[in-house]
């Protein structure tokens, strides 16, 4: 029901990001969705990316603070209310939301989000049948 | 069962110690009215060797400082002809003359002698084989080290400073057991040799390390024995005593000791210039007992200690020097506060997420001078936002608690500060009145 998302500690410094894509991009790694939350000091880059494990290898051993964590991949339905309906059903378990973004392909849309239990966001999604995107769906888009 | 190298010397009693001071310090004083410099100095303050009747009359005796020796250079000091000089050594001459520093046959195999003796209390003996990362040339860590290897009976690899994967090569190859290096590049070469592939504990027989020649803290001692599973010695020494060997950790690993069959070693406090009790911090003054080419008296070191009391279960009954506090030339003043770059250090070291490597800027902005500390994140990474503000917050509220001002904490990326094979700078002054 999850997906491996690419964490990166990235301080603000010219051509940091550049360095980091330009690495990712010899090495055949497509970015499926990208997000940079950032402050005065250090940003967090945010990654889907098509081989998470092998893009996770290759940033370590070019010494690069990364880390692989899990977060919900949830389709969402490209009406109106289609998100706002996935994250209703979080909210009314109680759930609160750490970050989201999302990303369109192929005429599906896709919501990447991190809530504060992990436990009780999968019962939610077994519970009103939301549809997930695994890793495989992810190679293939 | 301790092993001494010179037993009856290390172990002597304090009375005896005492009396060859004495006599020592006598032999020095008539050595050195024969260079220009002393001779004019006992003519000023009116003495003589007669004139000192006990060690407490050492006080009597004026200081001698750097800027005599950058004064009277290049051989001002000497006080045997050049002739029955072997060697020279000297420091980088930054600001001003540079320092020089003669040494007679006798004087490079009373160096050697007490480079050897630092060793063997450490557990380094003639079946190992020892490889110096020092420099060589002027820097009296690379030949001072050397000769006292030599003299001990090590098999000696004198590989020099830089290229890791060499001196890697070497470890492994000649099963290197013990290493002199200089403790920021200890934590350099262990960090290539896990990049490597290279177990320390599995592929290298290294058990012993003489780190020194940079402040380091306690921290970043274990952090090196850590790292590599080895001991590691702090070792201490300045070129104007020779170099390496005048103080040396025991196993005991709990202050240094300084040889005081060879310098006699005072505290005094650098604005008073009183003596301080033990167990005081104040700038450490050294006077050679056992040097003929270039006898120094009461010589300022501006390195900052102070003398542990007490004894040393090791039995040697040479006094022991506390780990060093900077040298009162390292200490910055900020907002009208003393800091010294090891306390940072020392706080940042407590902290597991961070790696070995920081860099401390100072800078006006506003016309306010500020502190900057970045610091590398260590094998750690986290999704979480708010883990790595609180470690920001965490950090700094510690460094406050320690320096009594405020600086700004930046983490950076792992492997983003300049790593430099030798003397590490950690201090980079760019305020404006500076």
């Amino acid at each position: 029901m999850t997906v491996n998302q690419i964490s990166i500690f990235l301080e603000n410094k010219y051509g940091k990001l550049n360095e980091l894509l330009t690495l990712l991009s010899k090495e055949n790694i497509r970015i499926i969705a990208a997000t940079v939350a950032d402050t005065t000091e250090f940003g967090i880059l945010r990654m889907i990316v098509s081989d998470a494990q092998k893009a996770h290898q290759l940033l370590k051993d070019n010494n690069v603070s990364v880390n692989l964590t899990e977060v919900l991949a949830i389709a969402a339905q490209p009406a109106a209310d289609g998100f706002a309906d996935i994250l209703s059903h979080f909210t009314k378990a109680g759930l609160s939301i750490e970050y989201m973004y999302c990303f369109s392909s192929k005429e599906k849309s896709v919501l990447i989000l991190r809530t504060n239990n992990r436990e009780s966001a999968l019962e939610v999604i077994r519970k009103q049948n939301l549809k997930c995107i695994t890793e495989n769906d992810l190679m293939n888009l | 069962m301790i092993e001494y190298w010179q037993k009856e010397l290390e172990t002597i009693s304090r009375k005896d110690l005492e009396k060859l001071q004495l006599t020592r310090l006598w032999q020095t004083m008539e050595r050195a009215e024969k260079s220009s410099f002393y001779q004019k100095v006992f003519a000023e303050y009116n003495i003589s060797a007669d004139k000192i009747q006990s060690l407490e009359d050492l006080k009597k005796l004026p200081f001698t400082t750097k800027d005599d020796l950058r004064n009277y250079y290049p051989f001002g000091m000497a006080a045997i002809p050049l002739k029955d000089c072997v060697r020279l050594h000297s420091s980088s001459g930054t600001t001003g003359n540079p320092t020089v520093v003669l040494h007679s046959a006798k004087d490079l195999d009373e160096w050697a002698n007490q480079v050897a003796r630092c060793m063997y209390m450490v557990g380094i003996r003639d079946t190992d084989i020892f490889q110096n990362t020092s420099g060589y040339g002027m820097f009296t860590g690379g030949l001072g080290f050397q000769y006292g290897a030599e003299k001990l009976g090590c098999l000696t690899v004198p590989s020099a400073a830089g290229n890791s994967k060499r001196q890697i090569k070497f470890i492994t190859d000649f099963g290197t057991t013990c290493l002199h290096i200089i403790p920021s590049y200890a934590i350099r070469l262990a960090e290539v040799m896990l990049a490597e592939g290279i177990d320390p504990q599995r592929d290298t027989k290294l058990h012993t390390f003489c780190i020194g020649a940079e402040p380091h803290s306690e921290e970043q001692r274990q952090r090196i024995e850590r790292m590599l599973g080895i001991k590691a010695y702090n070792c201490f020494g300045m070129s104007e005593m020779n170099g390496p060997g005048v103080a040396f950790e025991c196993k005991e690993q709990n202050g240094l000791h300084i040889w005081e069959d060879y310098t006699i070693v005072e505290i005094i406090d650098p604005v008073t210039l009183e003596p301080v009790p033990d167990g005081e911090v104040g700038e450490l003054v050294l006077t050679t007992i056992n040097r003929e080419a270039m006898p120094l008296i009461r010589y300022r070191t501006r390195d900052l200690t102070c003398i542990l009391p007490g004894e040393c279960k090791c039995g040697r009954t040479h006094k022991r020097i506390a780990r060093f506090k900077g040298r009162s030339d390292d200490m910055i003043i900020l907002k009208g506060v003393n800091i010294f770059p090891i306390q940072v250090e020392e706080i940042l070291m407590q902290f597991k997420e961070l790696g070995s490597n920081y860099l401390i800027t100072m800078g006006t902005i506003d016309n306010n001078d500020e502190m900057l500390i970045e610091v590398e994140l260590g094998d750690f990474s986290t999704d979480d936002y708010s883990r790595l503000q609180n470690l920001t917050r965490t950090i700094t509220r510690h460094l406050k608690d320690e320096l009594l001002i405020t600086p700004r904490l930046k983490l950076v990326s792992k492997g983003s500060l300049p790593v430099q094979e030798g003397k590490v700078v950690r201090v980079v002054d760019l305020r404006v009145n500076s």
